[in-house]
């Protein structure tokens, strides 16, 4: 039997601050105490459902309600005609295009909204889809991102005036051409591939959905709806139904996974708000399994050309021309001013001499999206195309992998580094980070056992990463998104008693914001996390800011919790002087209590001076009294996580199954404030990095049918398709966060596909001649590139 | 048609549509929301519950069949506000994020460790490898159940 691991004593934790605290808000969870979104029933509350397009493109001859209003139970059916006269028809999307919210003219993507049925009950609205009669006129359909561009290619978005051709934005460019052509003529060594990161979606466990509750008599729109930017929404919606947003309030209740899915505002929630004005009552709609995965929030969907160089054994230049596939709408996140994301960090963890980067967008007949799954705005795919080409250059030279990295590192003494794409990381010691994984791994012994299994014909890989991600965003002299600036909000209230409440803009889906955030008041004011109440995810109760996403909580977020909690801090100090009688000066803090220098004994604890705040007794000249304090944190730069990976997997040569028999990540995320959860995150994100390397793909027939519309054929991992994962860590805080921290939620994501698809392919090269493969790697794709014709995912 | 279910011990009847899901109707009726729905083809896990003590799924299941059957679900697990070991496991562990599959993976395990209370790892993944965590990664759960299985071997030792 087992023997029970042992817990850390609590002697070995920080009582109060940073460590493995576990979570509180676990209790309601493991109860079956969870509010989420569809656990909420309103009085007289009404149930929504979509009806959606059978094709990818098409022209709207009519649309015939009729017979879907006789049904007894159906309270209303709304149309494209009906939003027109509310001028809810179409949406800005966050990337400045618009959307149908229900088509009128023509269907753009099969699953698109067409009609929205409002009925008294969930099963009742779904029967109603049913009786109504779409009369449709089919077009050609393009869903291959290059052959959108053919001359002779359907137009998609004839809705625009001047569009003539299925481009969605002008090619955008970074790093200097001229010098990488330079980098490429003077090279020894030079490679090419073509590199698909094929779409796929982040299908968190809950759908999306929501609750629109309109109060004629008030004005008041009350709106329940499991999303990552609930002060965004609200600010959107004031502008799309013009109503005030003052008036709006958003609670996003618990939230059953993100992963980017539910940053946008779709079309079935727009619906939702136009049914309850129309209807008066509270409009449910939540949306099932197909309606995720074929018409939210889709991820990557790039076609990528890469060229990589060497000069005496190192890495000197890189060029990118890359094609991203938007779908119908571009409805892609990131700020305004990165058309393409921080897709330019492709650069990746090395010091090159020169790179150039090229992407242009187009429109398919494909849901739209490209915002999603732990992607960190494009740099999964930055990432996935430069380590594949670092492995690719180290084929090609018959170098050690890791060796070609190590050589080719930014050096430590060389942060701050200015990238030949403009990006400044802060700081790093990558090649402490590699070796660290090598050891874990083993790495010298896993080659050796990789020469004997290769004399038996067995096929085993090793695959290595290395990453570099820029997140937190953003500086709002760099980053806004529809001109909102990416900052977030803290308020923080010690109340008379010494307990604290914390407001935050940015709100949990998973990442233990409850915890974490009250550790962080904790770390700075010295009062029990416990007696930190940590308030989010409703937009009447929280200081305004953009947030959960880009892992941006803990470096944008914990920022501003970090400093109000100072601000606090030096407002205690000043009544402690008032109470000690002495001057600010002469006092020193430490954990909990400002005492006097020279003479601990006497001191205030934070407790004392938050009694002394809100007492009759004198406060300092011209204070306020209470305890409390607000800030917007605008962070002053990124910060630059990153990470050494290293993937074992194992090739049955019988069936091409591909096994991910070990796994190890290194991260550096500076500094942890609470280790659990970061490497739960780490878990969570390897496993999502499995799913996308070896079997979740969305994909489409030549006639724009997708083919992955439910979990039997969109297929994610389970337990046994996750080995148990070996971490380490290295600590390089940040220089210029409050805490020392970056972001970590999505560097697992990042950094593991291409991990896991180099090791895929370091198990065929020898045997099998295969020197690239796309994502995903399933037994039949495996085995066709064994067989020397390998396919692309689409 | 009228149907009458036993959930956590209480018999619980009404008219119902004969589609409705056992999902719906736990949900629904009893008003018990800790069940979730997550994918309607059976894969995710997110509605197990117990029917006679076996986890099934509950999306893939008429309220109608369940008649004369005994519903266990999440909320059942705590008793006379004590945990179950498997509930204390998940927090001690760290195995569970968003919390939406915990009640599903909670109702697997349990189900696990009634008959089989010294599973190995192998045998755990198995057990759980019907229900999605879009989170964890799995590790935290395998370690949970564990936990969960070693705390109620050693209870029973000291019993």
């Amino acid at each position: 039997m087992a023997v029970v691991e042992n817990l850390p004593s609590p002697s070995t934790e920080r009582p109060i601050g940073f460590g493995r605290l576990k979570r509180k808000e676990d209790l309601r969870f493991i109860r079956g105490e969870g509010n989420y979104l569809d656990d909420i029933k309103l009085p007289g509350m009404v149930y929504g459902a979509i009806l959606r397009s059978p094709y990818a493109h098409a022209r709207i001859l009519s649309i015939d309600t009729s017979a879907a209003l006789a049904h007894p139970n159906v309270a209303a059916v709304v149309t494209a005609k009906d939003l027109e006269m509310l001028g809810l028809a179409w949406m800005p999307t966050i990337s400045y295009d618009t959307q149908a919210v229900l088509a009128g003219d023509k269907v753009r993507f099969q699953g698109q909204e067409v009609a929205f049925v409002i009925a008294t009950d969930e099963y009742s609205a779904n029967d109603a889809l049913a009786l109504i009669d779409v009369d449709y006129d089919p077009l050609p359909a393009v869903v291959n991102a290059r052959k959108a561009l053919d001359a002779d290619a359907p137009l998609i978005r004839d809705d625009k005036s001047g569009q003539r051709d299925n481009l969605a934005s002008p090619t955008w460019e970074a790093g200097d051409e001229a010098a990488a052509d330079r980098a490429f003529a003077e090279a020894d060594t030079v490679v090419t591939r073509d590199i698909i990161y094929p779409r796929c979606h982040p299908a968190p466990l809950e759908t999306c959905g929501i609750i629109a509750d309109f109060n004629p008599n008030t004005g008041q729109l009350d709106i329940y709806n499991g999303n990552q930017a609930p002060h965004a929404h609200r600010t959107v919606y004031a502008h799309v139904a013009g109503l005030a947003e003052h008036m709006i309030r958003i609670r996003t209740g618990d939230i059953g996974g993100g992963f980017g899915n539910k940053v946008p505002v779709y079309p079935g929630y727009v619906c939702a708000i136009a049914g309850s004005i129309v209807a008066g009552a509270p409009v449910k709609w939540v949306e099932n399994r197909t309606e995720n995965l074929t018409s939210t929030g889709f991820a990557r969907d790039y076609i990528m050309r890469g060229e990589m160089c060497s000069k005496d054994g190192k890495i000197t230049g890189l060029r990118v021309d890359a094609i991203a596939d938007h779908g119908a709408f571009d409805s892609t996140a990131q700020p305004t001013k990165f058309p393409a994301g921080f897709f330019h960090i492709v650069c990746g963890s090395y010091d090159l001499e020169a790179s150039h980067v090229k992407v242009k967008a187009v429109y398919t007949n494909k849901a739209p999206g490209g915002v999603a799954y732990r992607c960190s705005f494009r740099i999964t795919e930055a990432v996935y195309l430069v380590e594949r080409m670092a492995d690719a250059l180290a084929l090609e030279m018959k170098v050690d992998p890791i060796d070609l990295r190590m050589r080719s590192f930014i050096a430590p003494e060389q942060f701050p580094y200015v990238t030949t794409t403009g990006w400044t990381y802060d700081s790093g010691d990558y090649g402490k980070t590699m070796d660290v994984a090598k050891q874990i791994a083993g790495y010298d012994e896993l080659r050796r056992e990789q020469a004997e299994k290769r004399a038996r014909g067995e096929l085993m890989g090793i695959g290595v990463s290395f990453f570099t991600e820029g997140v937190g965003a953003g500086p709002r002299k760099h980053m806004d998104i529809l001109g909102l600036s990416m900052n977030d909000g803290a308020d923080l209230r010690v109340h008379p008693s010494g307990k604290a409440v914390v407001s935050i803009s940015a709100q949990t889906q998973g990442q233990g914001h409850e915890t974490t955030f009250a550790q962080i008041v904790a770390e700075e004011l010295g009062i029990p996390p416990e007696d930190v109440e940590v308030r989010h995810g409703d937009t009447d109760k929280s200081p305004y800011g953009l947030g959960t996403y880009g892992s941006r909580s803990t470096p944008v977020s914990g920022g501003a919790v970090a400093i109000v909690s100072r601000k606090v801090r030096d407002k205690a100090r000043l009544i402690a002087a008032t109470m000690l009688e002495t001057r600010p000066e002469d006092l020193a803090w430490e954990k909990g209590r400002w005492y006097v220098k020279g003479d601990p004994e006497q001191g205030a604890m934070i407790e004392d001076i938050a009694e002394r705040a809100y007492s009759g007794e004198p406060m300092p000249a011209e204070m306020e009294g209470g305890l409390d304090a607000q800030v917007i944190y605008d962070p002053p730069n990124l910060t630059y996580p990153y990470g050494a990976y290293i993937a074992v997997v194992d090739v049955d040569p019988d069936t091409a199954h591909v096994k991910v028999r070990r796994f190890i990540a290194v991260d550096d995320c500076g500094v942890r404030i609470n280790p659990m959860v970061v490497d739960g995150q780490i878990h969570g994100g390897l496993a999502e990095g499995i799913g996308i390397a070896l079997m979740e793909l969305i994909s489409f027939d030549e006639e724009g049918n997708c083919l992955n519309s439910s979990l039997m054929d969109y297929l994610i991992p389970t337990a046994l398709e996750c080995p148990d994962f070996e971490l380490g860590e290295t600590v390089t805080p940040c220089p210029h966060h409050p805490l020392g921290a970056k972001g970590v939620g999505e560097s697992p994501t990042v950094g593991s596909p291409p991990a896991i698809v180099n090791a895929v392919i370091d198990a065929l090269h020898e045997s099998h001649g295969v020197d690239h493969i796309d994502m995903p790697c399933t037994p039949a794709r495996v085995w066709a590139a064994m067989q020397g014709r390998p396919e692309p995912p689409q | 048609m009228d149907v009458s279910i036993a959930i956590n011990g209480e018999q619980v009847s009404r008219e119902i549509e004969p589609r409705q899901l056992l999902v719906h109707f736990i949900r629904e009726t009893p008003g018990l929301t800790g069940t979730h729905w997550g994918c309607d083809t059976s894969n995710c896990g997110a509605c197990v519950v117990q029917m006679d003590g076996r986890p099934v799924k509950s999306c893939t299941i008429l309220a109608a069949m369940c008649e004369g059957h005994e519903i266990r679900t999440v909320e059942a697990l705590e008793v006379d506000g004590r945990l179950d070991p498997i509930q204390q496991g998940f927090h001690e562990r760290h195995a569970l994020q968003c919390g939406f599959c915990t009640p599903g993976m909670l109702m697997t395990a349990r189900a696990l460790l009634d008959e089989n209370p010294d599973p190995t790892d192998v045998e755990i993944r198995t057990a759980i490898s019907g229900a999605i965590c879009r989170c964890t990664g799995y590790k935290n759960i395998v370690s949970a159940v564990r936990w969960a299985a070693d705390h109620e071997a050693a209870a029973k030792q000291e019993a």
